[in-house]
């Protein structure tokens, strides 16, 4: 029984890091109603350039975090304005086709760079394990926890509490009329992108730090989609309950199915788990339900 | 339909016609002559990527149904293809049937698959549906990476070569005349496949699926069959690359490769069947350029390394779906289509 509390607590932890993942999609596609399937390599991008600054430079971390931000906003905002902005009016097919070829370009560009090795972080995170009466559970999950929390925080502030997030909240609602009350949907669509970025690059970090850094990151970063789809397209409160429910059921997948069919369950169950949900609750916990008028 | 000024269709049959002048049958007949005789004289390289590209064009046919027709973005037209390729090359194996029966087989089993992943399109459309078979893309190559059972598994699987009337089918030459004719036919029924009842259908759904289910169209039904055609068109490419390549691996099959389809099918225009001709023969060359080009590049600037091929081929590939979606997403097919204008009148402006 501890056995398997302590799973369910793994899994919680490190479903903190997918919420990320998946409050990155949502944010763009509530602005915009665009699927950014680059969103792995963003993530897998974000990793790699902080570890570019911190090891291969050997920048100090407060240095290499700052300068890791400023590359990954510049990334997000020139995806924005080279290649979704000018795309306005094209049918969505043609965005997210878009996106598809954006994720190889960034593959190409990364493997280019950075080569197909893997690599690395220095110990950021504590390690060690934690024991709380009978549960045991790694310190650096949790800690990824806290981080992935603190970000979802201060989305959520930026989100809710400024004027920025109403005019972003806004956007969503409707392009015509935050277009009539004097918004720039342009920059809101340019503060969407650099947002989705840096939750990448967070989950980027926290990723390749509990793990290691290597091109398989990219697959990893598309774990958003099943936490997206589970907690509903249009929620942020979806994305952390998708995010443990996936982090919950991968770990236990990984521990009770894994003996059973020789190993590797936990890259496929977050993909059955999103299966199922299309299937008997299309729009998620939190979605909204798509009302059809002519 | 443009035609030639002085040729008047005075039938509806002749209106319809996909080829429609003594020049175009001309062309179309001395084209496919010329085709089925180019094994006789040009090298083995050269054929055994046109064969490569053949088998790739009946996937992104199917591909071309299901997001060109229907609307509906595949993630995971490789895996389908891998579907089609192993339960070929498993009957072969451990059943010993012939590639004949095999292939029908693998078609028909991948169809069977494509239609189980289409089925959440009962209740969630568009973006929704790409994510499931994103879903398949992932599930099916862990499935071929984790069920030794199957044969399947990280290494790569022998797949022996078809045999017709006991002659095998080894050399490049051969496996064209199996190859090339399939590719022929696959194109012939999609281009007259959308000229149908259930074509039109396709389109319908694709424009507006809602004003098509108002018109009496039932929106899921055609949906699936059109999943089944593409998967379908999948498996029977997954069945002949096995044969082709002789060795199946997972490698082969991931989610770069189903990206790489939708990519072919953006540069060669969607929804076009000449575009699917175009896209492919452009990608798959282009690829095999760079293949060629990367050795080249190594020796002049050896800095690089050798994992550039791996890195430029893709770089070139994004790019060049990116530009296409950016500042042509008509594709080659467009340009062909404004090729074929501007010659039907030449010399005059208009």
């Amino acid at each position: 029984m501890s056995e398997f509390i302590s799973l369910v607590v793994n899994g919680i932890l490190i479903g903190g890091v997918y919420a990320l993942v998946g409050l990155a999609i949502v944010v763009i596609y509530k602005s915009s109603s665009v699927f950014n399937f680059a969103v792995g390599d963003f993530v897998m991008w974000g990793g790699f350039v902080m570890w570019t600054f911190l090891v291969a430079f050997d920048l100090p971390i407060w240095a290499s975090i700052l300068f890791a931000v400023v590359v990954m906003a510049i990334i997000g905002l020139l995806t924005n304005r080279l290649l979704i902005s000018p795309m306005a009016g094209q049918p969505l097919l043609a965005v997210v086709l878009l996106t598809l070829g954006l994720s190889y370009l960034l593959k190409g560009v990364h493997s280019a760079a950075w080569g197909p090795t893997w690599k690395a972080f220095p110990p950021l995170l504590p390690s060690g394990k934690l024991t709380l009466g009978s549960i045991s559970f790694s310190a650096d999950y949790m800690w990824c926890f806290i981080i992935a929390m603190v970000a979802f925080g201060i989305f959520s502030y930026l989100f809710q509490r400024t004027r920025m997030g109403l005019a972003m909240r806004a956007t969503a609602e409707d392009h015509q009329l935050a277009r009539s009350t004097g918004i720039s949907v342009k920059t809101i669509f340019s503060a969407t992108w650099i947002l989705a970025a840096l939750l990448c690059l967070v989950a980027g970090v926290l990723l390749g730090s509990v793990n290691n850094l290597g091109p398989q990151l990219a697959d990893i970063g598309l774990k958003g989609f099943p936490v997206v789809l589970f907690g509903g397209l249009e929620s942020v409160v979806g994305c952390i309950v998708g995010g443990i429910v996936v982090g919950v059921l991968e770990n236990l997948g990984a521990a009770y199915l894994n003996p059973l069919v020789g190993g590797g369950i936990e890259e496929v169950v977050p993909f059955v788990v999103m299966l199922l949900v299309l299937m008997f609750k299309p729009y998620g916990l939190f979605g909204l339900k798509r009302i059809e008028r002519l | 339909m443009d035609r030639p000024c002085g040729v008047l269709c005075n039938s509806y049959a002749k209106d319809m016609a996909i080829v429609s002048t003594r020049l175009q049958w001309g062309l179309l007949v001395g084209g496919l002559i010329l085709l089925f005789c180019s094994p006789l004289f040009i090298n083995l390289q050269l054929l055994s990527i046109i064969n490569l590209m053949a088998i790739t064009l009946i996937a992104i046919q199917g591909l071309n149904i299901l997001t060109g027709y229907t609307g509906q973005i595949s993630l995971g037209q490789a895996a389908f293809m891998a579907v089609g390729g192993y339960t070929s090359s498993i009957l072969a194996t451990r059943f010993g049937l012939s590639f004949w029966v095999t292939l029908p087989c693998g078609a028909l089993s991948a169809g069977l698959v494509g239609v189980l992943f289409g089925l959440p399109s009962l209740r969630v459309k568009g973006f929704y549906l790409a994510m499931s078979t994103l879903a398949a893309q992932f599930i099916i190559y862990w499935v071929l990476m984790h069920t030794p059972q199957l044969g399947a598994g990280p290494d790569a699987v022998q797949v022996s070569a078809p045999e017709l009337g006991g002659l095998k089918l080894t050399s490049q030459q051969n496996m064209f005349y199996v190859i090339m004719p399939l590719a022929v036919l696959a194109t012939f029924l999609t281009k007259n496949l959308v000229r149908t009842r259930v074509g039109r259908a396709f389109i319908a759904t694709r424009d507006n699926d809602l004003a098509a289910e108002v018109m009496g169209i039932n929106v899921f039904s055609y949906k699936l069959l059109a999943f089944f055609i593409c998967s379908l068109f999948a498996g029977a490419a997954g069945a002949l690359y096995g044969a082709w390549a002789r060795a199946l691996r997972p490698d082969y099959f991931t989610l770069m490769q189903s990206i790489m389809y939708l990519g072919m099918l953006v540069v060669g225009g969607i929804g076009s069947t000449a575009g699917a001709v175009f896209g492919t023969i452009f990608m798959v060359g282009l690829d095999q350029l760079v293949t060629a080009l990367a050795p080249a590049l190594i020796s002049i600037a050896p800095q690089l390394g050798l994992g550039v091929t791996a890195s430029i081929s893709k770089i070139v590939f994004g790019l060049v779906m990116v530009l296409f979606l950016r500042f042509e997403p008509r594709g080659l097919a467009h340009r062909w289509e404004l090729f074929k204008a501007s010659y039907r009148l030449w010399p005059f402006a208009y």
